[in-house]
């Protein structure tokens, strides 16, 4: 039983970036806790000033290599709104396909290569080869498919090539979809081995309520495009982000943090279950009940088993994807929308693995970005991983230090924070005005 | 810095490797866990002792160090240092790591003017530094080039060491490998390419993509460069309408730039 207690883990592992968690407790009461990001910023906002139209999503998508698809799409939307480009259905499908494969491939890395080790007592993949080696062996061949259909459609995994504004350089063909559909009918054994796994961690009991917020489409799970939504009742337009969401720089972190309404939230796996469960297939759903996830949930802890339900839905749903395409059959004359430089302003606003992702760009009439403004969804939980970490740490004070310290770690991991991502976007103008 | 060799000539069995993340996308750690079925292979045949991004426990008793992204604060420098002060071998992955990459562009801007955008009155509170490639700081043996790196080329150059072979880094142009791809050249299309002086190795991947490539990978260590304006001229095109897809990735003075300039 701990009166006192001094907590540094730094750096923290296993998580993308560099973060340090401290935590200092006195006569059992919290004195300090903070979860401090020294990740360098790299300032993209001003990288982007000056740049042509069909620059800013190769640019952002080095913004983070996890999820460089979502970057990519969210500037893709960006200034396809600003320049009035409207890219095919065609288009949007199969960037709807891409889409699913780098969040199914980002979860993935996550729930088995992250935040696993921690459920088997062990720091890393490596250990579970000698002891499981069936979860390595599965995630490794469902990584492999996500990623090989990403570069089937992409042109490679990391920082795609073929996804422009206007729509794609160049299509996969006939024979490439069919592949991909076969790769992915062949993924079901191991989502059902996985389901076998899950079901005997012991995700840690914890409920602390919050406002979760995502993207929400009358037509699918939204992940690639929707109004922005939150449990709280409210839907917004993408374009007025600005109405609700405002920014505030803090001292000992170079990543800013967020409120919505002057109010912490959460992004991510777990809001966007939150908000669209109804959306997801009857498989993924199932998935969902068989695990003892049901909406509205409250346990961040259980953010890892709705990032697997949503491996579920992105294999499912990319069946059904690839099937539309192919009954449609691909067409050379739509792969490129007509692209045409004039000012304006335009927002993207996609879920990206960890969730809510908005860019924000103002072009002059020769095409040049202006003005840039990017959110990023680890900023916008960091706020609220502070809160959560205040709730549990009281709940926990009594356990050994060691046991303190893993579940704290646990609970940030849990958010799969992606500190490189948040750390690029400091702005202060919000606050200050 | 240090006391190592650095001419291949090692046979380290089983070597200790330290992976390394500076300012970047850990795209290129990425790439390394996107090795999928050659992975358990790599972890096998090296022991990987440093590893934040994958694995808790640590040490800093390496011989190899990969290291990614560019060196950007103060803190990044005593850090680096200090790696290359362990490491016998230095092997720098990706553009960030190798050439400073795409983070120039913060030093293209001004650092001052950046700070000034992104902090406003704040931006005392950042520790930001002139962007700067790995080998600005320490000497660095081999370099995985590429935005993101070939993961294949990582693996040959662990191999090659693991075996005491000098690694092979390709130094001629990415129209060699286009070529041998058999792409309609780029240029036939109306897309501008830095395929004729930049150097190989990626398989000419964006222009199997139908893109033009933005030399991602750095210029080759003797570029034909009136080929190359040439090449321009005869689109219609001059240096000045190719550079700002040049410098995406090749804006920082570090070395190995320096050392082609001369």
């Amino acid at each position: 039983m701990a009166n006192n207690l001094n907590i540094e883990v730094s750096p923290l592992s296993r998580v993308e970036g560099h973060g340090d968690l401290i935590i200092n407790v006195k006569d059992k009461k919290i004195e300090k806790l903070m979860f401090r990001i020294p990740e360098s910023p790299r300032f993209f906002e001003a990288m982007l000033v000056g740049r042509k139209y069909d620059e800013p999503s190769h640019i952002t998508s080095r913004i983070c290599g996890i999820c460089s698809v979502a970057h990519t799409c969210a500037s893709i939307k960006a200034t396809e709104k600003a320049l009035g480009i409207k890219p095919s259905e065609q288009t949007i499908n199969l960037r709807k396909l891409i889409y699913h494969h780098e969040n199914v491939q980002s979860n993935v890395l996550h729930v088995y290569f992250l935040a696993a080790p921690d459920f088997f007592g062990v720091g890393s993949l490596i250990p579970l080869m000698e002891t499981y080696p069936e979860v390595v062996n599965i995630a490794l061949r469902t990584k492999k498919m996500a990623n090989d259909i990403v570069r089937i459609i992409g042109g490679r995994a990391v920082h795609p090539i073929r996804t422009v504004i206007g729509g794609f350089t160049k299509l996969p063909t006939e024979e490439e979809m069919i592949k991909m559909k076969e790769i992915l009918q062949a993924s079901y054994p191991d989502l059902e081995k996985s389901l076998e796994i899950l079901r005997t961690l012991k995700i840690p009991e914890f409920e602390r309520k919050t406002e979760y917020i995502s993207i929400s489409d009358t037509s699918d799970y939204a992940l690639y495009d929707g109004n922005i939504k939150s449990t709280d009742g409210w839907e917004i337009d993408d374009q007025d982000y600005l109405d609700k969401m405002k920014e505030k720089v803090v001292k000992y972190s170079t990543a800013k943090h967020c409120w919505v309404n002057g109010n912490v939230f959460m992004v991510g796996a777990l809001a966007r279950f939150n908000n669209n469960y109804q959306k997801l297939t009857g498989n993924a759903k199932k998935y969902a009940e068989d695990l003892g996830l049901v909406a509205p949930c409250h346990n961040t802890f259980m953010n890892n088993i709705a990032q697997f339900v949503e491996i579920v839905h992105s294999i499912d749903d990319s069946i059904r994807l690839i099937d539309k395409i192919l009954e449609e059959g691909l067409d050379e004359d739509k792969a490129m929308a007509e692209i045409k430089p004039k000012a304006g302003r335009g927002v993207g606003v996609v879920e990206a693995p960890r969730g809510l992702l908005i860019h924000d760009y103002t072009y002059n009439d020769k095409g040049r970005v202006e003005k840039a403004n990017l959110i990023i969804p680890t900023g916008m939980n960091y706020a609220n991983i502070e809160k959560d970490m205040h709730a549990l740490v009281p709940s926990i004070i009594d356990k050994s230090e060691d046991e303190i310290r893993l579940t704290c770690e646990m609970l940030i991991r849990a958010y799969d924070p992606c500190i490189s991502c948040s750390t690029h976007f400091l702005k202060v103008k919000l606050i200050n005005r | 810095m240090g006391n190592k060799k650095s001419e291949g000539g090692y046979i380290i069995n089983k070597p200790k490797v330290g992976i390394f993340g500076f300012t970047g996308c850990g795209g290129c750690q990425l790439e390394i866990l996107n090795l999928e079925d050659q992975l358990l292979d790599l972890v096998n045949a090296v022991e990987i002792v440093h590893f934040t991004e994958a694995i808790t426990e640590y040490s800093d008793n390496y011989e190899i160090a990969l290291v990614e992204g560019s060196i950007t604060t103060k803190h990044g420098v005593e850090r680096i240092k200090k790696i290359g002060d362990i490491a016998k071998i230095t092997v720098a992955i990706g553009a960030c790591a190798a050439t400073g990459g795409l983070n120039c562009l913060k030093n293209l801007y001004g650092l001052e003017k950046a700070k000034e955008l992104v902090y406003g009155d704040k931006k005392d509170w950042i520790d930001s530094i002139e962007v700067k490639p790995v080998d600005t700081y320490i000497k660095v043996d081999y370099y995985a080039r590429g935005c993101p790196p070939n993961r294949f080329e990582i693996v040959d150059i662990i191999r090659s060491l693991i075996v005491g072979r000098k690694p092979e880094i390709p130094n001629y142009p990415v129209c060699v490998e286009c070529k041998r791809n058999g792409n309609t050249c780029v240029y036939e299309l109306g897309i501008t390419c830095m395929g004729p002086i930049s150097r190989a190795g990626c398989n000419s991947r964006c222009p199997n993509s139908v893109s033009g490539c933005e030399a991602c990978r750095g210029v080759i260590d003797d570029p034909n460069v009136n080929a190359q304006k040439d090449l321009l001229s005869e689109y219609g095109l001059t240096v000045k309408d190719i550079m700002e897809g040049f410098n995406l990735y090749n804006a920082c003075k570090g070395k190995t730039i320096e050392k082609r300039d001369k």
